[in-house]
């Protein structure tokens, strides 16, 4: 199959069903509606599972049953509907299970609006819901990377038994880019007859499986605890994700950004070396695990000045960037959040005139 | 000689931590006789509530998940949506279901998600201490109504086999007790209806049982049948509130 022109949001659902997951939840929220839109037409005619719920909470509970029984599911939602889910993702994440859940971000707090925004970086890559848990949390920067990331959030979400989060802001959704969805990210799902709850009759043995997520025992918690965070350091050892760019010669200034935010970056970087000063970007494509060492050792670098984080929030990603540099350069932020995404001459200009 | 009485196959060999005179473990056994009549034991996954009996999964011996307060109604509908192939039932309390899970079960309900909840009223909240709940009864004290359940305050007890009764999926909707041998007879009777129009993939199907909790009641488990009978059966009456229709 060739490049077809889509929206984000249809995009996402389509590569869902191209990776092998035919079973969506949902509850409509803009600006992502379009996902459960195309959705409730595209699903039963690929003979899956379409189900619109009564609210972002029940969702994460279908989600939560259906990924117990082992079967790939996901849903997608918006910033308000993610912090409604978040009670949910944290029993799946406590309980071990795969699943694959897409935020595509507006403003906040509150209603906020419905433009994009990078707000919930917080809640994606700290936890938005109770408990220590990470979900591997990764962020497209346009629509085909959007699709590749889907395609491959399922196997990760396997290998891991682990929600997995794509974090695009409300642009990533709402833009139409040509893309095409390859064959080779089709996948098959991971063995599942070890935990899951499909009836003891699917395993030999008889033996039966309990998903759950309660330790009373304190030393039990504590055990289970400490084997979520064995798993967490595996994907910071293995899942590590980023791009540089115009990072290889010599650069004055460090611009860390991620999703649509970096694409701007991009072109100011590209501006202001048609203006003979060298900056250099690094893009995240994962948040969790986050890519600090390349940072750091960029950062490092004898002529570089500063470090900037360009974001849409009031400064999140901003105090992972600064952990990861350790002192060893300045850090600074630049960002909006009200919907406008900061243009390439406000970024040149910014960069500029960094002390 | 034959076997003329047995542990069904899918209760398990723990013991319960149920205090005495508590109720759940005659329900548990029911609704385990009903998984070995069926012979559906291989296909079942339970799910279990916050509350007492959010380790029920000890004492079933089938594959069970354990949802969040009031939730299981959601996961419920997750399982059967993506395996209707695996028979579900849920087991949840009232100040689960008829609190915290208000939304879940009603939605669940009005789509015909086609598992079995079992709905467990004691008028009571148990695990966490006997505050009050939705279903507590006129002047009941609890430790969150010493002075007993105002109802001009908090309202009257919600009675959720009418509610959900009057809604115009089909299902079938209703009311036992296991407060005495012939309720218990006819619990089971509905409780195996239930799973039938499951294993039929006829209908939602819902099955409240009175029941007692002496602990939290402050009784012995004699009186607490008493009260039972004397206090809630009168307003939680007991018998069918909807069936599905070619029945």
């Amino acid at each position: 199959m060739g490049k077809v022109l889509m929206k984000g949001n249809e995009a996402i659902g389509e590569a869902a069903i191209r990776a092998g997951c035919l079973n969506y939840f949902a509850y409509p929220i803009t600006p992502q509606s379009e996902v459960a839109e195309y959705l409730s037409r595209r699903m039963p005619e690929a003979g899956g599972v379409f189900l619109q719920g009564e609210s972002e909470v029940a969702v994460s509970y279908m989600i939560f049953g259906a990924a117990a029984c082992g079967e790939r599911v996901f849903t997608t939602s918006s910033s308000p509907g993610v912090s409604l889910m978040s009670e949910g993702i944290s029993y799946i994440s406590a309980a071990e299970c795969p699943a694959v859940f897409i935020n595509i971000m507006r403003g906040g707090p509150g209603l906020g609006g419905i433009l994009p925004s990078q707000a919930d970086y917080f809640q994606s890559v700290k936890g938005g819901g109770h408990g220590d848990y990470h979900l591997l949390v990764m962020a497209p920067a346009g629509v085909q990377e959007a699709v590749e990331m889907v395609m491959s959030a399922f196997p990760l979400a396997e290998k891991y038994r682990n929600p997995v989060m794509i974090l695009g802001d409300g642009l990533i959704g709402q833009m139409m880019e040509p893309v095409e969805f390859p064959d080779h990210l089709k996948s098959e799902p991971s063995d599942k007859n070890a935990w899951a709850t499909n009836g003891i009759a699917s395993r030999k043995g008889g033996q039966r499986n309990l998903v759950k997520s309660l330790y009373l025992d304190p030393e039990e918690l504590n055990a289970h605890n400490m084997k979520l965070r064995d798993k967490y350091e595996r994907m910071a050892e293995d899942e590590v994700r980023y791009e540089a760019y115009n990072a290889d010669g010599d650069f004055e200034v460090l611009i860390v950004s991620y999703g649509t935010m970096s694409r701007v970056c991009r072109t100011a970087v590209d501006e202001l070396k048609s203006q003979g000063f060298e900056a250099a970007l690094i893009r995240p494509q994962t948040l969790f695990p986050f890519p600090g060492v390349p940072i750091k050792e960029a950062a490092a670098r004898p002529g570089c000045r500063g470090v900037i984080s360009v974001e849409m929030s009031m400064g999140q990603i901003v105090e992972d960037v600064e952990r990861a540099v350790a002192g060893i350069k300045p850090v600074h932020w630049y960002g909006k959040c009200g919907g406008e995404v900061p243009t390439p001459e406000e970024i040149v200009e910014v960069v500029r005139n960094l002390k | 000689m034959g076997v003329a009485f047995k542990k069904p196959e899918a209760l398990s060999d723990r013991h319960t931590h149920y205090c005495p005179g508590c109720t759940h473990g005659v329900i548990h056994r029911l609704i385990a006789e009903v998984i070995d009549e069926l012979e559906i034991r291989e296909r079942t996954v339970g799910i279990a509530p916050v509350g007492c009996a959010v380790m029920a999964y000890n004492y079933f011996n089938t594959d069970f998940q354990e949802a969040a307060h009031g939730r299981a109604p959601a996961m419920a509908t997750g399982i059967k949506r993506v395996r209707p192939d695996l028979m579900v039932f849920t087991y949840q309390g009232d100040g689960d279901l008829a609190s915290i899970g208000m939304g879940e079960i009603i939605h669940a309900a009005n789509r015909g998600e086609k598992y079995t909840a079992i709905f467990v009223n004691n008028a009571v909240y148990g695990m966490t201490g006997g505050q009050m709940a939705p279903t507590t009864m006129p002047d009941q004290r609890t430790t969150t109504s010493p002075f007993g359940r105002n109802t001009t305050d908090v309202g009257m007890p919600m009675r959720m086999v009418e509610l959900l009764g009057q809604l115009t999926t089909p299902a079938y909707v209703t009311r036992q007790s296991v407060l005495k041998p012939k309720h218990i007879i006819k619990a089971k009777k509905a409780i195996k209806k239930a799973f039938t129009y499951q294993l039929e993939n006829r209908c939602f199907t819902f099955v409240e049982v009175v029941s007692t909790c002496p602990t939290n009641w402050g009784m012995t488990p004699v009186d607490a049948i008493k009260w039972a009978e004397q206090t809630m059966l009168p307003y939680y009456q007991l018998g069918d509130v909807k069936v599905p229709e070619d029945n």
